[in-house]
């Protein structure tokens, strides 16, 4: 026990004030959407992930919003178990074809109002795998899309400030 | 016949196949090298099996490939320290062949899968479900032959797979779980049957194929540049080492030798994905025994190396990196120094978290004598990688069939006998270790030079294979370029391909509150595995 408090110690709060080059520091992405997740969320925004066909890069980076350094959950974002639970879903693509109809009940089991965010290329415009007999391509093409955050894979960053514009685009409604 | 050819087990193979009445039909090749080729006669494939068995051959990958009027149907196989490609040929009118399940377990699903993707059936399958299919495409279509449009002729969505016939158990108290598609996490889509009585798990049985993307029918007519691209998604945390497989099976096939430099940088971007994702599973794996402390830290190790990528190449997973001939990426002489004092800091980390997770008698308690994976079982699924260390499978294509730049280093390879989720956790810290080692030496002897050697495509029918230990273990990556210089042929083999099976003999036996740990600990490729 003294060596795991050793060592918590030692490597100290590492969860971070970063400015990356060029891009906003994840403090600041995160300041706003704290408070975009409280007025809208009551403090509690709840994310289902579903993986509709993904080659799991994509679910590398979502998974680090959960690491020491982005933890998201600070703002108020967490991962939910069921799409019951949720108030967004987080899918990444190309949709196969055998996961069509699991992504569309996924999607019919979430709960109104629900905003739906296609992540990666693939999840956003098909990517690599396009549209053929195993694919559908983008998430568009099955489920109804709010927004899209592109990238191969989108950075943990990149994630945070699409949940962000993609929630301030429903306030705007 | 040179030296090595002489000694090699193959020859023995192809005498004892000879005394067992097969006869061949082209003579042996090495247009496949590293590995050898012979073909024989359709009816001969159960006798290669059978041979293969008695050789104590390693049953390592098959695939198909649609050739007009005949199928051809090719199978790897490993012995130490040489692989064999067999070749055989099907009329397309009578696409019938002996199958290897018999002789392999191992055999089962790959067989399975060019059942349903050629129209291929093979006598004497234990198991004649399908594999790959669900509801795409009917069982009178096969995707892999050349008159299926990759667009498909699908008009509207496509119907759940809800009547596969999964295997059932009866009796007082047993009842049912089903898991997925869609699981609880941030996970891969997949399907898990589990049959148990109170928390014991009597059965698991896995239906995947629901991230089948048709990756080996879209490579069909790629260029080089863009089958590499596909190859980096095969499966998304094995980037590096897919790109490299599928690189070098068309440079082989090409005759084009990447740079020194080139292949230098390979190598450490391969060590360090290898790196990064034990260092994540170490951690999930102790979350899913509810030790956060260790999933933090293991978190944070990983997230360091990731950055660390990302500054170094560009790409926090060094996707698109390695292109055909060579890599696109130079490295600064900053990135050097940080990686290398990335490398010698990590192990003393390591060596610490470890003593912690070690002094933890509930970790210990959850995480040995779970899951077991015994010697036999391993060896008879063909299990590569960490899977297969930790249950006494010594292979590594990095030090046994060793290939440029790790033919000029030493590399230590970690073994455990006792199969469990600790075996497997401690193998692949131990890997973290020996790739901490080998990143040390890479940029201590970094030649200088060019990036990339000139890429020409090849302009007659060529094939190459390539083989990579990545992270998960042996990729295997065949290709074969059709005359205009496209790709007429692609199949990656991820190790998934051996683990997923294993999988589910491991976990019997064990509380259902255990499964999500032997999962992590063996972490199979969905994508990888349902292409």
């Amino acid at each position: 026990m003294l060596r795991i408090l050793r060592k918590t110690q030692r490597v100290g709060v590492i969860t971070e004030p970063l400015p990356e080059d060029g891009e906003l520091a994840l403090e600041q992405v995160g300041a706003q959407l704290k408070a975009r997740v409280g007025e809208m969320f009551g403090g509690s925004l709840a994310i289902r992930e579903v993986d509709a066909g993904s080659c799991n890069g994509c679910e590398l980076e979502i998974h680090a919003l959960n690491n020491p350094y982005y933890g998201i959950e600070r703002f108020g974002v967490h991962f939910v178990a069921s799409p019951r639970h949720a108030d967004m879903l987080l899918v990444t693509g190309p949709v196969s074809r055998h996961m069509e109809a699991a992504l569309k009940r996924t999607y019919e089991a979430t709960p109104d109002p629900k905003l739906v965010i296609a992540v990666g290329e693939c999840g956003a415009n098909g990517g690599e795998f396009g549209v053929s007999y195993a694919s559908c391509g983008a998430v568009a093409n099955v489920v109804p899309v709010d927004a899209v955050i592109l990238g191969c894979p989108p950075t943990p960053l990149k994630l945070m400030l699409g949940i962000l514009e993609a929630i301030g685009k429903r306030a705007r409604r | 016949m040179t030296q090595e050819q002489r000694n090699s087990w193959i020859n023995t193979f192809v005498d004892s196949l000879t005394l067992r009445g097969a006869e061949f039909t082209m003579p042996r090749s090495t247009s496949l090298a590293p590995a050898a080729l012979i073909g024989v006669r359709a009816e001969d494939w159960d006798r290669v099996g059978q041979e293969a068995k008695a050789s104590d051959c390693r049953w390592v990958a098959a695939w198909g490939e649609d050739c007009g009027q005949q199928f051809t149907i090719n199978v790897c196989l490993y012995k130490p320290s040489d692989y064999l490609v067999v070749r055989t040929t099907v009329e397309r009118a009578t696409p019938v062949l002996a199958s290897h399940t018999p002789y392999f377990p191992a055999a089962d699903r790959p067989e399975r899968h060019i059942q349903d993707m050629f129209g291929v059936a093979f006598m004497d399958h234990p198991d004649t479900r399908r594999w790959t299919r669900h509801q795409a495409w009917s069982d009178k279509e096969f995707p892999l032959r050349k008159e299926f449009p990759a667009a498909g002729g699908i008009a509207g969505s496509t119907p759940p797979d809800d009547q596969y016939r999964f295997l059932s158990a009866q009796g007082a108290g047993v009842y049912e779980i089903p898991v997925g598609p869609v699981h609880a996490g941030i996970i891969e889509p997949g399907h898990f049957r589990f049959q148990a009585v109170g928390e014991l798990v009597l059965n698991l049985e896995e239906h995947l194929g629901y991230v089948h993307k048709g990756i080996e029918k879209i490579a069909e007519g790629r260029d080089a540049a863009g089958l590499a691209r596909l190859a980096g998604r095969v499966s998304g945390d094995s980037t590096v080492a897919h790109t490299w497989a599928a690189c070098m099976a068309m440079e082989r096939a090409a005759g084009v030798t990447p740079p020194e430099r080139a292949l230098y940088l390979r190598a450490l971007m391969c060590e360090r994905e290898r790196v990064v994702n034990h260092l994540g599973d170490i951690g999930a794996v102790l979350n899913d025994v509810a030790f956060a402390f260790g999933f933090y830290q293991f978190g944070r190790l990983r997230e360091d190396w990731t950055r660390l990528s990302g500054q170094a190449f560009g790409h926090r997973f060094m996707m698109d990196r390695i292109v055909p001939g060579g890599v696109t990426t130079n490295i600064e002489q900053s990135a050097i120094d940080a990686m290398r004092q990335q490398a010698r800091a990590l192990p003393e980390e390591l060596t610490k978290l470890m003593a912690i997770v070690d002094d933890n008698a509930s970790i210990e308690d959850r995480l040995e004598t779970t899951g077991v994976l015994s010697l036999e079982l391993a060896k008879a699924l063909g299990c590569v990688g960490y899977v297969g260390r930790a249950s006494g499978q010594p292979f590594d294509v990095r030090r046994d069939v060793s290939y440029a730049p790790y033919d000029r280093l030493t590399v230590k390879v970690p073994l455990y006998r006792y199969g469990d989720v600790a075996a497997r956790v401690k193998v692949r810290a131990e890997e973290c270790l020996a790739s901490c080692e080998l990143i040390a030496q890479l940029l201590d002897t970094l030649p200088s030079g060019a990036l990339k050697a000139t890429w020409s495509a090849p302009s007659s029918t060529v094939e190459g294979v390539g083989m990579i230990d990545g992270w998960r273990g042996e990729i295997i990556s065949y290709v074969r370029f059709a005359a205009d210089g496209r790709i007429a042929r692609f199949f990656p083999r991820d190790p998934s391909w051996t683990t997923w099976p294993a999988l589910e003999k491991l976990v019997r036996d064990n509380i259902v509150p255990d499964f999500p740990v032997c999962n992590k600990s063996v972490n199979g490729s969905y994508s990888g595995h349902d292409l």
